[in-house]
């Protein structure tokens, strides 16, 4: 009986971070609208509610009450798992980023606080973090990939296809672009990561400026973030992988794509600003702050910049990213071991 | 060990339940009025042409490829990165000659043209 309650207070911990994780995707397809529509000079939703608050809720009814519709000639099985893997995919990297230093909950938990961690301000840290996170978000690919191929349709093939290699492609661009951090902080995970940057001049953004941009550049690629949205071309593709879906497994597949926002926002925060790090306010309040600062840019970019060929996000991947990505980690090993040399 | 990967493991079943959860639901309250015409593959309107698991540009296999040999060349920097304060001059040569190799790999597929799209 003892043993149970550490558990079920990890369980209560998860649904919590779960259930933070998901108010705050429904509310970042508002932020989204109304801060593209400031961007296009009209309101956007503002009807339901005050300032639309109440908007992703009635989104949430509706998706909810539509007909759902499987396809003549779809792979039945593959269909209904397809969102499944790309919204549990899109949600378990969450668990190694840490939001606050720890939860003050010593006295209350007492000795079961050691357990599970339960008392730290992230559900796991694991020692490996960073290569968690690259392994598992390589895997929402795989929902993406069956769900085009399991739908029957020509434009949801051709979508997926496209997907899959945008995706596969900007992993190694991203991957490099983490190694100079990894190779700064010499550790793996993600919690440790953020106490080494303790003061604002020890943010990895300034030690690692060209790995920050080329994260910059391959994580938005690799999520399908405007400019590089091929994968939901309108005007080639109708709407690419998702096309034969309706009701709520569209709203799966469009609640994992938001949960990589927020979690390449949070990623960003973590690794080159300091993660929950930050003066006067709570760590927390930092942690978010950043978050969404970094949700905001990612909207902006989107209402500022055109689509990219498809043929020239490949080249620009491969040519481009994946070389200058391997200068970065050289350089930045060639300097550090300069700089360690002579400090002592 | 465990007090890191368990709670993975739960995240894993919560989020797996969350998402089935949702598909449940919306298929007990949905309403369902199933037509032919309305369950036909989108094709612009049009009555579809042919299947759809149609072959598709060899590009893309090729890119799967060349992807998992360079992620797994990649992988062995991992390793190299965490322990590199001890490593120092030994390791950057070390890792610069195996990144050289590397390159020159990169150089010879796109030389051979497998990173075009025409």
């Amino acid at each position: 009986m003892e043993s149970a309650v550490p558990i079920i207070l990890l369980i209560v911990k998860v649904l919590l971070v779960i259930g933070a994780v998901l108010t705050l995707v429904a509310y970042l397809t508002l932020i989204e609208r109304r801060v593209l529509g400031f961007i296009q000079v009209r309101l956007g939703p503002n009807r339901v509610g005050p300032w639309g608050l109440l908007q992703p809720l009635a989104d949430g009814a509706k998706l909810i009450l539509k007909e759902e519709i499987t396809v003549s000639g779809a792979n039945k099985f593959i269909y209904l798992i397809a969102p499944l893997i790309v919204v549990t995919c899109a949600l378990i990297p969450f668990a190694v980023v840490p939001f606050a230093k720890g939860l003050g909950l010593e006295n209350i938990l007492g000795p079961t606080a050691q357990a599970y961690g339960l008392n730290q301000g992230v559900v796991s840290d694991t020692n490996v973090g960073i290569l968690f996170v690259l392994a598992v978000t390589s895997l929402g690919v795989y929902g993406v990939i069956l769900g085009g191929w399991a739908s029957n349709n020509k434009y949801s093939l051709l979508g997926s296809v496209r997907a899959g290699a945008q995706m596969i492609s900007y992993e190694l661009g991203l991957s490099l672009a983490v190694l100079g951090v990894l190779l700064l902080a010499g550790t793996l995970s993600l919690v440790q990561i953020v106490e080494s940057q303790d003061s604002v001049w020890k943010w990895y953004v300034f030690r690692q400026p060209l790995g920050f941009i080329l994260f910059l550049i391959a994580g938005s690629a690799d999520i399908g973030r405007t400019p590089f949205d091929l994968t939901e071309c309108e005007n080639e593709l109708v709407a690419g992988y998702q096309t034969e879906y309706s009701s709520m497994k569209f709203g799966l597949f469009y609640l994992g794509e938001y949960a990589h926002l927020l979690f390449l926002s949070a990623l960003m925060t973590t690794l080159y600003f300091g993660g929950w790090q930050g003066p006067f306010l709570p760590p927390i309040v930092w942690f978010l702050a950043k978050t969404l600062l970094w949700v905001f840019i990612f909207v902006w970019i989107r209402g500022t910049y055109p689509r990219l060929r498809y043929d020239r996000v490949m080249s620009f991947g491969w040519k481009f990213l994946v070389p200058v990505g391997i200068f970065n980690v050289m350089a930045t090993a060639f300097i550090y071991t300069i700089w360690l040399q002579y400090r002592g | 060990m465990i007090n890191s990967y368990l709670p993975i493991l739960v995240i894993l079943l919560v989020s797996a339940f969350i998402g089935l959860a949702i598909i449940v639901l919306s298929t007990l309250l949905s309403r369902k009025n199933p037509t032919p015409i309305k369950l036909m593959p989108y094709e612009c309107g049009m009555d579809p042409i042919g299947g759809a698991r149609r072959r598709f540009s060899v590009r893309f296999f090729i890119i799967g490829m060349l992807f998992i040999v360079f992620d797994i060349e990649l992988m062995f920097l991992f390793p190299w990165a965490v322990v590199y304060d001890q490593l120092m001059i030994f390791g950057f040569i070390e890792m610069l000659v195996f990144v050289l190799v590397l390159l020159a790999g990169l150089i010879y597929v796109w030389k051979k043209g497998a990173l075009e799209w025409q």
